[in-house]
C-alpha cells in the first residue's frame, strides 16, 4: 500500500473532457403529446375525482365538501349494474378470444398472399359507424328475423329463455343480444393483436414441434399458444377495457334488466340535477376497478417473461 | 441385430428409399430416387440449391409426403407415418429453437412430449456432450450462432432417433466456426453411432464429414460413393465439376492396348488408364484434376511416359502461399487449370510458353456426349 502511495502520480496532460451536449429534441417531440394528455386526460380525471366528493345541484352549483358518502352511494346502490358490466364484458372477452384466435391463426398461417386482404376485410366493417352497426343487430335479432325463427324451429329459444339469456320469445332486448352486439363490435380489436403476434411466429417452429413428437394439438399447446401469449393478452385488454365501459350495446340491444354502469352514469349526469357527484364517484370506481383487474391479469399472465 | 433401447423402440435397420418421387404441379423436385443408407453411417446428400436434396430430407422426416414411393426404416415402412410418429429427428437449417423455452427445456422437449418422467440426467448428459452445460438457463436468443447450432443438435440427439437429419446445419456459421463444427459433428456421430443424413451444398463440408456422399442433380442421384471415389473417379462431368475442379478436354479414342487407352486431343496423343474410363470408344472427355497437373518451360523436363500438351501459354498466375494457381491457355483457346504446390520452384509469369504434363494414371475418361460445363458454376450458385 505504502509503496503505491509514495510513487508520485504522473501529471497527465489530457485534453479536457468534453461536456455531453444537451439534446432537447426528444423533449420537443414529446411536448405535443404531453400537452394533449394533460389537457384531455389528466385534467378531466382530476376534475372527476374532485367532482366525486362535491355536493350540490345544477341550479345552485357544486361545492367541494369532501363528501365521501358519494362513494357509499356509488358502491351500494348500483350492484346489478356493476355485475352486468363485469359479466357482459368478461363474456365478451372470452367469446371474442374464442372466435378471434382461429380467424387470426388461419390468416397468419394459411393466408398466404391473401393475408393483407383478409385482414382488411376484418377491419372494413369499422368503416361504418359504431351506432349504425349496433342498430343493424336490431334487425338481425328481430322477432320476425331468421335468427329467432331458426332458434324457435330448433326449440333452442325455450332453453335460452329458461337459462335467462333470452326473454320470452324474443332474442332482442335480452342479455344474449347485448353480448352478441358487444362481441361483434369488439371482435376486430381481439383479432388484430392476435394476428400480429401469430404472424411473427416462424412456421418452422411448428415443423420442429412435429419433429419432436407433438401432434397438431400439442404443437399448438406447447409452441404456438405460449408464443402468441402477448397477442392473447393484448387482445384481452383491448377488448375488455372498452367493453367494461360500453353502454351503447346495453342501451340499444338490452332491456331495463340489463342496464350497465355506463347507462346509470349517463342517467345521473344528464337526467338528475344532483346526480353529478355520484356519477363521478361511479366513474372513479369503474376506473380503479378496471385498473385493478387489468393489473392482476397482467401480473398473473406473467407478460414480462413473454414480451 | 435389433435390440430395445430405454424407450422401448426397436433399434437398428437401414434407411431405404424406394422409388421416391415428389412433384409440385408440373415440377419434379425428386425423381424416382432409390437409396439405401446403412445404419450408423454418416451420409451426405450433396447438390446445388433446387436439386431436391432438402425435399428428400423432408420426406424422410415426414414433413413432406412423397408423390410416389416408399420409405423404410429397418423392417418398418414409415411412408405414411406422421412426422411425430417417426423415430427420426431433424436439425433444422435455422435451428428453429423454441424462443419461449430456455436451453434446458428446449433440449428436454422431445423427451417430455413422449412422457419420459425423469429427463434431468439425459438433458445434463446431452448438454455436456455439446459442451454447453453452463448455458442451461439461457434463452436461445442469448446464444451465439454456433451455440444455437449445438443446442439444435442436442435437442434432436437426445431422442436417440434411428436417423438424424441435418439440413444445411452449418450454413449460417462463418468459415472458421464451420470447420470447427464439422470436426465436432463427426466426433459426436462416431460417439453416438447413429445414422446421420446430412444435406449440404458445400462439397468440402460433405467430403470432410461423410462416409458416403450422394451427389444430386435435378432430383436424381448423379453418383454415389465415398468422398475419395467421387473425387478420383467421377462418373459424369457434373460430378467432376461440382466436386472440386476438373480440367475436362474433348478427346477421340484411337485405340486400347494392355489396359491403356490412347486418345488424341489438341492434335496430340495422350494416354489413359482403361479402368478409369467410363467409355473407351469414339469421343470421350478426358479429365484431370488441377493439382495432378504440372507445368514446365521445356519439353525435355517432362518425365518419360507422362502425358504432355504443348503450346500452352500462362495467362494468369495467382500465388496463394501454399500453392500457385496457373491458368494455361491452349492454342485452341481452351483454358486449363494447374495447382502447383509451393515446393520452391520458379513461379511462371503470365505470358510464358509452357508444356502441361501429368501422370497418365491420374486422368479419367467420361462419356463424350455430355455437357462439358455441367455443374461448373453450380457451386457458386448454391453459395450465393
Amino acid at each position: 500500500m505504502t509503496t503505491l502511495t509514495e510513487a508520485p502520480a504522473p501529471v497527465e496532460e489530457r485534453a479536457p473532457e468534453r461536456k455531453p451536449r444537451r439534446n432537447f429534441t426528444p423533449w420537443a417531440l414529446l411536448l405535443p403529446g404531453l400537452l394533449w394528455l394533460t389537457v384531455f386526460f389528466l385534467v378531466p380525471i382530476l376534475t372527476s375525482v374532485s367532482a366525486s366528493v362535491q355536493t350540490g345541484n345544477y341550479d345552485d352549483g357544486f361545492k367541494l365538501t369532501w363528501h365521501f358518502a358519494n362513494y357509499k352511494d356509488a358502491l351500494t346502490k348500483f350492484g346489478p349494474q356493476y355485475y352486468h358490466s363485469l359479466v357482459y364484458s368478461l363474456l365478451t372477452t372470452v367469446f371474442c378470444l374464442a372466435l378471434a384466435y382461429p380467424v387470426a391463426y388461419f390468416i397468419a398461417f394459411k393466408g398466404g398472399r391473401w393475408k393483407t386482404l383478409l385482414m382488411a376485410l376484418v377491419i372494413v366493417p369499422s368503416f361504418t359507424s359504431f351506432l349504425i352497426r349496433t342498430i343493424a343487430w336490431k334487425t338481425i335479432l328481430a322477432d320476425n328475423g331468421s335468427v329467432v325463427h331458426a332458434l324457435n324451429d330448433l326449440h333452442l329459444l325455450k332453453i335460452t329463455t329458461a337459462l335467462g339469456w333470452t326473454v320470452g320469445n324474443h332474442v332482442l332486448a335480452s342479455p344474449a343480444a347485448v353480448v352478441c352486439g358487444m362481441v361483434y363490435n369488439f371482435l376486430p380489436f381481439t383479432i388484430l393483436p392476435l394476428y400480429t403476434s401469430l404472424e411473427k411466429i416462424d412456421p418452422r417452429l411448428h415443423e420442429a414441434g412435429a419433429d419432436l413428437y407433438c401432434g397438431p394439438f400439442q404443437t399448438w399447446r406447447r409452441v404456438t399458444l405460449p408464443l402468441s401469449m402477448p397477442g392473447v393478452i393484448g387482445g384481452t385488454l383491448l377488448t375488455f377495457i372498452p367493453a367494461v365501459g360500453d353502454y351503447i350495446n346495453a342501451q340499444l340491444l338490452g332491456n331495463p334488466n340489463t342496464t350497465v354502469v355506463g347507462q346509470r352514469i349517463e342517467d345521473l349526469f344528464l337526467r338528475q340535477s344532483d346526480g353529478y357527484p355520484v356519477g363521478s364517484a361511479m366513474s372513479v370506481v369503474m376506473m380503479v376497478g378496471t385498473l385493478v383487474i387489468v393489473m392482476t391479469y397482467i401480473w398473473r399472465a406473467g407478460t414480462e417473461d413473454l414480451l | 441385430m435389433s435390440s430395445h433401447d430405454v424407450l422401448g423402440r426397436t433399434e437398428g435397420g437401414d434407411l431405404r428409399l424406394v422409388g421416391l418421387t415428389k412433384r409440385y404441379g408440373s415440377f419434379t423436385a425428386v425423381d424416382d430416387l432409390s437409396l439405401t443408407i446403412p445404419q450408423g453411417s454418416f451420409f451426405a446428400l450433396l447438390g446445388a440449391s433446387g436439386c431436391g436434396k432438402t425435399t428428400t430430407l423432408r420426406m424422410i422426416s415426414g414433413l413432406e409426403d412423397p408423390t410416389i414411393g416408399q420409405i423404410h426404416l429397418g423392417d418398418q415402412e414409415v411412408t405414411d407415418l406422421k412426422p411425430y410418429r417417426r423415430p427420426v429427428n431433424t436439425v433444422f437449417q435455422n435451428y428453429a429453437l423454441f424462443p419461449h423455452l430456455d436451453i434446458y427445456e428446449n433440449v428436454a422437449f422431445g423427451l417430455r412430449r413422449r412422457g419420459v418422467k425423469d429427463v434431468k440426467t439425459a438433458v445434463v448428459d446431452m448438454l455436456n456432450l455439446v459442451e454447453l452445460g453452463h448455458l442451461a438457463k439461457r434463452k436461445p436468443t442469448q446464444l451465439s450462432g454456433g451455440q444455437q447450432q449445438r443446442i439444435a443438435l442436442a435437442r434432436a440427439l437426445i431422442n436417440q432417433p434411428q436417423v438424424l437429419l441435418l439440413d444445411e446445419p452449418l450454413g449460417a456459421l462463418d468459415l472458421k466456426l464451420r470447420r470447427q463444427m464439422q470436426i465436432e459433428l463427426k466426433r459426436i456421430q462416431t460417439e453416438v453411432g447413429l445414422t446421420f443424413v446430412h444435406v449440404t451444398h458445400d462439397q468440402e463440408e460433405a467430403m470432410t464429414m461423410a462416409d458416403t456422399i450422394a451427389v444430386m442433380n435435378h432430383g436424381r442421384i448423379e453418383q454415389l460413393g465415398s468422398p475419395a471415389e467421387l473425387y478420383e473417379n467421377p462418373a459424369t462431368t457434373f460430378v467432376a465439376n461440382f466436386l472440386g475442379q476438373s480440367n475436362l478436354i474433348q478427346a477421340a479414342v484411337e485405340g486400347e492396348t494392355d489396359g491403356v487407352v490412347t486418345v488424341s486431343a489438341h492434335g496430340q496423343q495422350l494416354k489413359l488408364d482403361a479402368k478409369r474410363c467410363r467409355s473407351t470408344s469414339g469421343k470421350i472427355i478426358l479429365g484431370v484434376r488441377p493439382e495432378k497437373v504440372q507445368i514446365a518451360t521445356d519439353r525435355a523436363d517432362v518425365p518419360a511416359g507422362f502425358n504432355a500438351l504443348t503450346g500452352g501459354k500462362v495467362v494468369d498466375t495467382s500465388f496463394i502461399g501454399v500453392s500457385t494457381q496457373y491458368l494455361v491457355q491452349m492454342p485452341s483457346g481452351e483454358e486449363l487449370s494447374v495447382f502447383e504446390q509451393n515446393t520452391g520452384r520458379t513461379i511462371q509469369r503470365p505470358g510464358t510458353e509452357v508444356v502441361v504434363y501429368w501422370d497418365p494414371s491420374q486422368g479419367f475418361g467420361l462419356e463424350g456426349t455430355q455437357d462439358i460445363e455441367a455443374g461448373a458454376d453450380a457451386d457458386e450458385e448454391a453459395a450465393a
